[in-house]
């Protein structure tokens, strides 16, 4: 079937760990924004839904780095951090091995990915699931894109990353949603933490609405982190949902700079 | 230095609750495998947030190793800025990588008040 959604949204830990912190109005606003895509994704008749992360650590390391992972499993456990810190309570949440095979061994036709059957989500899906399927009643593929410890993959090739997605999901009969899941502009976790480049941001938006392939496959990492931190690298899962919606027009649903999630707080989607 | 091993104890403590109880029960015997040096040691048992962040650990992992210790997010923050402060720029990773600049000067590069 065709890709029934395609969307992005923010994950920073301090939605949910640091709500009570966060001015309320900003706060209501983002997750209203939230329970809409979660409407949306249910309204999709999605039977499964991909989400393009960039974990954080708590799977993939510098001993081993992989550019692309998809999960390849039958659940998935989380958080994996405290969930006292993050205020989500542990949880399992579906996947499907044999969905993920399909996936997996179409991507491979183009792009080469690690697989992972065994995976447990940190903050970059659980809060996303946390709001888009709290009740864990659709599957999960997982997919990961270092983000996070250099060198980077590419942003061209995060592009046909994206493009592998869809077709994978065009390929198998189940009806697939698609998500991605980071921050634009910010330094998370670091003595910066709570900067947000909100002109930045919304160039990038622009230009993700528009999806301006060239524009958005321009940046480079040196650029990006002297405007947008070291947590503008995620923009790599922004991008990987561009493509894979094939020239869409997209629009943005929420965008609210809110320094306590150290985000922009960011809710978009393609007209598929 | 040893940025890799640093690094990698904490990634590996992050995900464990039995390291994380070991490393409670005995701070020196844990870090043992581990190729680290004297300072990196010191740093890890005491634990120094600001100065394992100046030795270019990667916030992502720090901020649980801070959680782990009891260190609210403000206080995490702040241990950050003292760490550089008192020892310098990021010495190596991410943050140095391209010029760690300081939160000051971002936020007047960047138009925005400290």
């Amino acid at each position: 079937m065709p890709l029934v959604y395609a969307g992005v949204c923010s994950h920073a830990p301090g939605i949910t760990g640091r709500a009570d912190q966060a001015d309320p109005t900003a706060k209501q606003g983002l997750y209203d924004a939230y329970a809409e895509m979660a409407q949306a994704i249910a309204d999709s008749g999605a039977e499964a839904l991909v989400v393009v992360a960039a974990e954080h650590f708590a799977n993939f390391f510098m001993n081993n780095m992989p550019s692309f992972a998809v999960g390849m499993a039958d659940h998935y456990n989380g958080p994996i951090e405290d969930s006292e810190w993050l205020k989500i309570n542990k949880f399992r949440a579906p996947g499907d091995r044999d969905l993920s095979l399909r996936f997996i061994t179409e991507m491979m036709q183009t792009v080469d990915v690690a697989y992972a059957e065994e995976w447990q989500f940190d903050h970059g899906i659980a809060v996303p699931l946390h709001f888009l399927t709290p009740d864990f009643d659709l599957p999960i593929i997982p997919i990961n894109i270092n983000c996070q410890g250099p060198p980077l993959v590419p942003l061209h090739r995060t592009w046909v990353f994206g493009e592998a997605i869809r077709r994978a999901a065009d390929a198998v009969p189940e009806k697939v949603a698609l998500i991605g899941t980071g921050g634009i502009s910010h330094w998370p976790a670091t003595p910066d933490s709570g900067k947000i480049n909100e002109a930045w941001d919304r160039q990038f938006l622009d230009q993700w609405c528009r999806n301006a392939k060239d524009e958005l496959v321009r940046y480079d990492d040196a650029t990006v982190y002297a405007d947008a931190g070291q947590g503008g690298f995620e923009i790599r899962t922004f991008i990987t949902v561009s493509a894979a919606a094939a020239g869409a027009q997209g629009t943005v649903h929420f965008y609210t700079p809110i320094p306590i999630f150290a985000v922009g707080c960011t809710t978009a989607s393609y007209s598929l | 230095m040893s940025l890799y091993y640093v690094q990698k104890f904490l990634y590996e403590l992050n995900r464990s609750e039995q390291l994380q109880a070991d490393y409670h029960q005995d701070r020196s015997a844990v870090l043992a495998p581990y190729e680290l040096t004297d300072e990196e040691v010191t740093a890890l048992i005491e634990p120094d947030i600001g100065l394992l962040f100046h030795l270019g650990v990667n916030g992502q992992i720090l901020m649980h190793f801070a959680a782990l210790h009891k260190v609210e997010w403000q206080d995490y923050l702040q241990r950050m800025r003292d760490g550089i402060a008192n020892h310098g720029p990021v010495r190596e990773g991410v943050y140095a990588m391209t010029g760690y600049e300081g939160t000051e000067q971002h936020a007047r590069r960047l138009g925005q008040e400290g």
